[in-house]
């Protein structure tokens, strides 16, 4: 296992060089197969998969660097991040990540990654450029969900077992807080204005919503559906749409996407997509949402406008992740 | 590999519970059995059956509570075959212990619930599967937290049912657990609506390595046509031998071939990797049924005093039995507690040796409270009175 390396002090500054790529000809989502060791390639405009490349084992998390330029796939079962040329889909280098690693989340100056090491109960801190681990932080049981606030200052990390959110502080790479969410935490996520962080419980089957600044419980949505059982409403990954005003929950066994107003906390509706839905992310033009389908292998397409699914693409076995990229 | 949490305290702020490192002991008591001779030399029961499941439990809620101010201490207290238990018990209650996890026959574990200082305790049946023990000769005081054999035939019927293997036969063993498996399928097929057109009763004492394929066809020749043959065989002595020696060819059910089981080395869904990965680090072997028994019981203590904010006995009962409680329990479905007769809620792995083939409650099998209320003993039908929930 890496060496540990202690919270060294960082003084990143927290600048956010953040350049979108032109306008978007052939935009694409990006979709880990974890139990194939894959990931697949869709275009946003034909909704057709354009390329599948092989990956190290048991890919999950997957997210972009900020300029688009990297692709950081977690490939838990061979302890590596791997650091993927979307260009060609050459794997270029692995990055020390820690054991298991299976979600992580991308510093806003697009230099660290945050990654949660499952069977270690640590959340290891890798620098993407000098490809060292800077921090490594004790947590609870079976770390998970990753979430960054937009001007980069609060980390969290949530703990299945531990069921909690560990608060921690970018600048000292500590923790700060940890507060209790219901069952096994999955997800975390920052309103875009950093305001509210919302923690998705799965077996709880809650989404719990915390005010930023104080830690404080602002709300705690429920889900119901009818013909389905309560137990089976198990929320996992979420996405906030970009004006903020909605947050779409994948609700995991439930097979469905709900979809919660953030100003009155009420959910207004739910989208059926494929089965087991795992995670989400948006279109670069915020017109699609693309849901990886685990148990039924697929990848659904929903019109965010009229919140209605209007594809299925068939991907490898288990999506689990999913990441967007803008392309010239 | 599992590591301590090494945060110091003065840094951590908890919202909304400002508790003292509050001290929570758990014990767990076994009674240990010589186990039973059987026919093949292999398989021997491990000698921490049970007690690794509580540990990697207490390591799970320790972390919990090493963040939320409660410290957990896990006293074991291993009785050996010949020794006293009940003076052992009664020793424990007299040091203080009050949250129990128990690992004993029936006959053992009764005793130990109707001592005078068990009276405040909250004690969990991690091992025993008698339906006797939620029924008849329920406690208020015992929870369980291994499924009982009616779960478990009920399981299997639903699986019969679902694959529409209606006519079934059975083969029984000459021991008091084979008899007992044996009824509760009997009850079960009954409840379920399913013929069972025809039994045997395993009664050879050869050595089954050199003849069971000269034997087992015969036994098994004068059982009427049938789509699936159960085998009763609880202690895992002749039942290995049946497959693929049989008269006609059948799938197995029961305690071989397709089984329902409380928990299983291949659950792998649900996280489950995650709980069977922790446990192979720390006991150096597969997770099994009483090891889940005895996870389940501390993690469950733990959930309950994280959630319920207290040590207190009564008042962790009182939430384990109430409709929030909640546990993870990495089989799909958040288990909970039946308030009739302190069973845990819990999914049943139907399994193979080397896969999950489905998990009961099996799909359309409905219940107006919870599905998993399909599986055992329900409201309307218990005969234990002392839980005092109203039929």
């Amino acid at each position: 296992m890496t060496p540990r390396r202690c919270l060294l002090a960082l003084s990143t500054s927290l600048t956010l060089a953040l350049t979108l790529a032109g306008p978007a000809l052939a935009d694409e989502i990006w979709v880990t197969n974890e139990l194939d060791d894959t990931i697949s390639v869709i275009d946003v405009d034909t909704l057709a998969v354009t390329a599948t490349y092989p990956t190290g084992q048991r890919p999950r998390g997957v997210t972009f660097s900020r300029d688009f330029s990297r692709l950081y796939i977690c490939a838990s079962d061979s302890n590596a991040v791997q650091v993927m040329d979307p260009e060609t889909g050459e794997i270029l280098h692995d990055l020390p990540s820690g054991a298991d690693p299976e979600q992580f989340v991308i510093s806003p100056d697009d230099r660290l990654l945050y990654i949660a090491n499952e069977d270690d109960a640590i959340t290891t801190v890798v620098d993407t450029e000098s490809r060292k681990v800077v921090a490594q932080i004790d947590v609870g049981i079976e770390p998970e969900g990753m979430g960054i606030s937009p001007d980069g200052k609060i980390q969290i990390t949530t703990s299945e077992t531990t069921n909690m959110a560990h608060w921690i502080d970018t600048e000292t790479q500590q923790i700060i807080a940890n507060t209790l969410v219901d069952s096994r935490p999955r997800h975390a996520e920052f309103s875009p204005d950093g305001k509210e962080l919302w923690v998705s419980a799965e077996v709880g089957g809650t989404v719990s919503i915390f005010d930023v600044a104080t830690q404080a419980e602002l709300a705690k949505i429920s889900f119901a559906l009818p013909n389905i059982r309560p137990e089976k409403l198990q929320p996992v990954g979420m996405r906030f749409s970009p004006d903020g005003a909605r947050v779409f929950v994948a609700l995991g066994p439930a097979d469905h996407i709900a979809v919660v107003d953030v100003a009155t906390r009420a959910v207004t509706d739910y989208i059926l997509v494929g089965r087991r839905v795992w995670h989400l992310a948006f279109s670069p033009d915020n017109t699609k949402l693309f849901t990886t389908n685990g148990v039924s292998g697929d990848v659904t397409v929903i019109d965010v406008a009229s919140l209605t699914p209007v594809k299925t693409i068939k991907v490898g076995r288990f999506p689990w992740g999913a990441s967007a990229r803008p392309t010239d | 590999m599992f590591r301590w949490l090494s945060a110091p305290l003065a840094c951590i702020a908890v919202a909304g519970n400002a508790a003292s490192a509050e001290q929570v002991r758990i014990d767990l008591i076994e009674r240990q059995v010589t186990p039973p001779p059987i026919l093949s030399n292999l398989i021997a029961p491990p000698p921490d059956l049970g007690v690794a499941g509580a540990r990697v439990a207490l390591s799970d809620i320790a972390t919990t509570g090493r963040f939320l101010g409660h410290e957990y201490r896990l006293n074991e207290t291993i009785v050996a075959p010949d020794d006293d238990f009940l003076a052992a018990a009664r020793a424990a209650l007299a040091d203080g212990a009050r949250l129990m996890v128990v690992k004993a026959p029936p006959a053992d574990l009764l005793a130990l619930a109707d001592l005078p200082d068990a009276a405040g305790a909250v004690i969990f049946n991690t091992a025993a599967p008698d339906d006797s023990l939620r029924g008849d000769d329920c406690r208020a005081n015992v929870l369980h937290t291994t499924p009982s054999l009616s779960m478990r035939a009920d399981a299997l019927s639903q699986f019969a049912l679902k694959k529409q293997w209606t006519d079934l036969a059975m083969v029984h063993g000459p021991n008091p657990e084979d008899a007992a498996f044996a009824d509760a399928i009997r009850a079960s097929l009954t409840k379920f609506g399913i013929g069972l057109k025809g039994e045997a009763d395993w009664k050879f004492d050869a050595d089954m390595r050199r003849v069971a394929s000269a034997e087992v066809p015969l036994f098994t020749q004068d059982l009427p046509e049938h789509d699936m043959l159960i085998v009763a065989d609880e202690r895992g002595d002749f039942g290995r031998y049946i497959a693929y020696n049989t008269w006609q060819a059948r799938p197995l059910a029961g305690s071989e071939g397709i089984m329902p089981r409380g928990w299983s080395p291949v659950v792998e869904n649900w996280g489950a990797a995650q709980l069977q990965g922790r446990f192979r680090d720390a006991a150096h072997r597969d997770m099994l049924v009483q090891d889940f028994g005895a996870w389940a019981a501390v993690a469950a203590i733990g959930e309950a005093v994280t959630r319920a904010g207290t040590a207190d006995p009564g008042a962790l009962r009182d939430y384990i039995l109430s409709d929030q409680f909640r546990l993870a329990g990495f089989l799909g479905t958040p288990l909970s507690f039946r308030g009739w007769d302190g069973q845990m809620r819990q999914p049943i792995p139907l399994v193979t040796e080397r896969a999950v083939v489905n998990v009961a409650p099996l799909e359309g099998f409905l219940h107006q409270r919870s599905e998993l209320d399909t599986l055992g003993t329900d409201l309307p039908s218990t005969t234990c009175t002392k839980f005092g929930v109203a039929r």
